[in-house]
């Protein structure tokens, strides 16, 4: 049996169980996802994007799926601390793919303001849903987008009105949290109408030592002049499965600036993809990647200048050791007529061991005549020279091999631009370096 | 304190130190001169463990200790320490940081707590009069972007933080103007002590005159063909090597 027909089967066998348990918004694209997800099947390494990570193994085995929407008797509040103790956010929960609606911050949004269940939201609101749900990750060209489409019961809603600055980082904690093997289908939406500002904390903790799989969708529309940090920072364990695809929309004036960070996990698939449809829109992404063991991260990126005077940067960083993989695709599209178009592109990788192993692949398409771009890509081994240079100074082996993967891996912590966060993120990466954050360590129940 | 015996050194499969026999007592300062090539840097490299460097013969005791089955961090932190001819940039890591670990690694071999994040700085702070470095300088990633003079002194700021007890220089001197020679050779005057030693190794007589060495050493390839007092080297800037290689030669 191919990987494909046990998904199939299953929203057949539950299809009304599926639509009973979440909201009309969401129910109203599922045949067309299923059709979709029929036609198109998990895409083989032969697809572009989808080289460097084998989807349809990380789909075979059968994990268990929540279409019930059982509750699990669990107080995040309890089970969860904040991993960013300096830095004052209004906390919420995403316990698997629902959103824990018992005990909300104390602290007040701004009138508003919306940060709910995206079921809730498709009831309270369905207008704004229905306007942008599925707009920017279509099932047609994506199956992963088809399955979790057509399997999605729930997930998160933000949205920040017109002219209205949150001040405070809305932090989202998503918990995996299982007895036995569970797959998880989350569905993000973010939308910050015109002048709107946020700034947005993910992040991935899983709570029990059990296989979990996880598709999400983050579509994320950010009105004219609007402005938002994105943050999403991963620290699971070697059991994960993560395959994350974002979808960007960025009107007039916006600045986006998107940081992912993979800290720990076990099979990481990120997919960005940005589209910029006004002019003077600015998008920044930054991603951290540090993997040992058998760990595997793949990040891909699509920033599509659909228009002229928009600017685009990317810093990704990886530091590999042991037998793990990394991946970074990055495709800079500049289209015809899209003058005056400024983009950098740049990954930066190094490989702690001989068995590390790299795949670096830049790209930049550019089909107007009046731009500015650059892109590049080094893979490196550890400095011998600065490592016996420290170890003349008395540092050990080991602490100069830390020291040099800090060094590294700080320019792109360096450009988060929310100080205590980037304070925390030192400590948690050099942490990381010295093996004291094995499985993760936000949560009680792991230590 | 330090006694070399019979030492034969090679990279590469190539051997460049052929039975090198050299000791030096507390409080020694000596002079280590030669051709390039002659072997000096290997030698230096060698003492330190430079893992490129493969000691295929002869011994090294250090205080009492075989040296050569230490690991680099050991022998620093027995008091061993190499002033490099071409210090190494570490992008990234600052000098704070890199002080302080190896400042805390030293004191972790020799049983003591790590040193309080105060008490640090403030040593920072002091040492680094002593050869003038800019304030700026804790900050600063390790050589990146430092002048050739900075390096320099950076070297010797290292050497006043670690306090070893012998000091290798490798042509400290090299690429220095008169100004920043002088602040180097007077910093590494005020840190010597009657239990420190060194291995000054150099081109040049005018780095001598400010260290005044008690032993001048001629290398030749790879074999100490002379030795004598500092008129050695008054007499090697006057007259060049030629002259005791021809000595050597007829011998």
């Amino acid at each position: 049996m191919n990987s494909e027909q046990q998904y199939l089967d299953l929203f057949t066998a539950n299809r009304e169980l599926i639509d009973r348990n979440s909201a009309v918004a969401m129910n109203a694209l599922r045949e067309q996802a299923f059709a979709d997800f029929a036609r198109l099947g998990f895409p083989t390494r032969k697809v572009e994007r989808y080289k460097y990570t084998d989807v349809a193994e990380a789909f075979a085995p059968d994990y268990g799926v929540n279409l019930k929407r059982v509750e699990f008797a669990v107080n995040p509040y309890e089970a969860f601390r904040c991993d960013v103790p300096n830095l004052s956010t209004s906390l919420y929960f995403m316990l698997n793919d629902a959103f824990w609606e018992k005990a909300l911050p104390s602290a007040a949004l701004p009138p508003g303001v919306v940060v709910c269940s995206l079921r809730r939201a498709a009831q309270e609101f369905p207008e704004k849903v229905e306007a942008c749900y599925g707009r920017l990750a279509r099932t047609g060209k994506d199956a992963l987008n088809a399955l979790n489409t057509m399997l999605a019961q729930d997930g998160l809603f933000v949205y920040v009105p017109r002219g209205v600055a949150v001040e405070r980082t809305i932090q989202v904690v998503n918990l995996l949290r299982s007895d036995v093997g569970l797959m998880v289908n989350r569905r993000v939406l973010v939308v910050l109408e015109e002048g709107a500002q946020a700034r947005l904390l993910f992040c991935d903790h899983a709570m029990d030592d059990r296989d979990f799989l996880t598709t999400q969708i983050v579509e994320v529309f950010a009105g004219e002049n609007s402005h938002l940090e994105l943050y999403e920072l991963e620290e699971t364990h070697v059991k994960n499965r993560r395959f994350s695809n974002m979808y960007v929309d960025q009107q007039r004036d916006s600045v986006v600036s998107l940081y992912n960070f993979t800290l720990h996990n076990g099979l990481t698939r990120n997919r960005t993809d940005v589209t910029l449809s006004g002019e003077g829109a600015e998008t920044n992404l930054y991603g951290g990647v540090i993997a040992d063991k058998e760990q595997h991260v793949d990040n891909n990126t699509l920033i599509d200048h659909r228009v002229g005077r928009c600017t685009s940067r990317q810093l990704y960083k990886y530091v590999m050791d042991d037998r793990s993989t990394g991946a970074f695709a990055g495709r800079v599209l500049v289209r015809h007529g899209a003058q005056q178009t400024v983009s950098e592109e740049r990954n930066a990788n190094l490989c702690a061991t001989p068995e590390a192993r790299m795949y670096s692949q830049p790209m930049l398409e550019i089909y107007a005549d009046d731009v500015k771009c650059s892109h590049g890509s080094t893979v490196g081994q550890m400095d011998e020279q600065a490592l016996f240079y420290m170890r003349q100074r008395g540092i050990s082996l080991d602490e100069a091999r830390m020291l040099l993967k800090f060094a590294f891996a700080g320019e792109v912590i360096d450009a988060i631009s929310l100080e205590a966060l980037r304070d925390r993120l030192r400590h948690l990466v050099e942490k990381r370096f010295r093996g004291e954050l094995s499985r993760c360590s936000g949560c009680r129940m792991c230590k | 304190m330090l006694e070399i015996r019979d030492l034969h050194a090679s990279i590469n499969g190539k051997e460049i130190l052929k039975g090198i026999d050299l000791t030096v007592k507390p409080g020694e300062i000596h002079a280590l001169m030669g051709q390039n090539g002659a072997g000096k840097s290997t030698l230096s490299n060698v003492l330190v463990g430079n893992p490129a460097y493969e000691v295929t013969r002869g011994s090294v005791t250090f205080n009492g200790k075989d040296l050569l089955a230490l690991k680099p961090e050991e022998r620093a932190h027995e008091g061993l320490f190499l002033s490099f001819q071409q210090p190494v940039e570490i992008p990234g890591v600052s000098m704070v940081n890199f002080m302080r670990a190896a400042v805390n690694a030293k004191r972790k071999y020799q049983g003591l707590e790590p040193m309080g994040a105060g008490d640090f700085l403030k040593m920072m702070r002091e040492k680094r009069k002593i050869v003038e470095l800019d304030s700026k300088l804790a900050n600063r990633s390790v050589n990146e972007g430092f002048s050739g003079g900075e390096k320099k002194r950076n070297e010797i700021f290292q050497m006043a933080m670690l306090e070893p007890k012998l000091s290798i220089l490798d042509e400290t001197d090299s690429g220095l103007d008169v100004d920043a020679l002088r602040i180097v050779a007077e910093g590494f005057n005020k840190l010597r002590t009657p239990e420190t030693s060194a291995l000054v190794i150099t081109h040049y007589q005018r780095l001598l005159d400010y260290l005044r060495p008690d032993v001048v050493h001629v290398l030749m390839a790879g074999r100490i063909v002379k030795t004598g007092g500092p008129e050695l080297a008054t007499e090697i800037e006057q007259r060049g090597f030629d002259w005791i290689k021809a000595e050597t030669e007829a011998v």
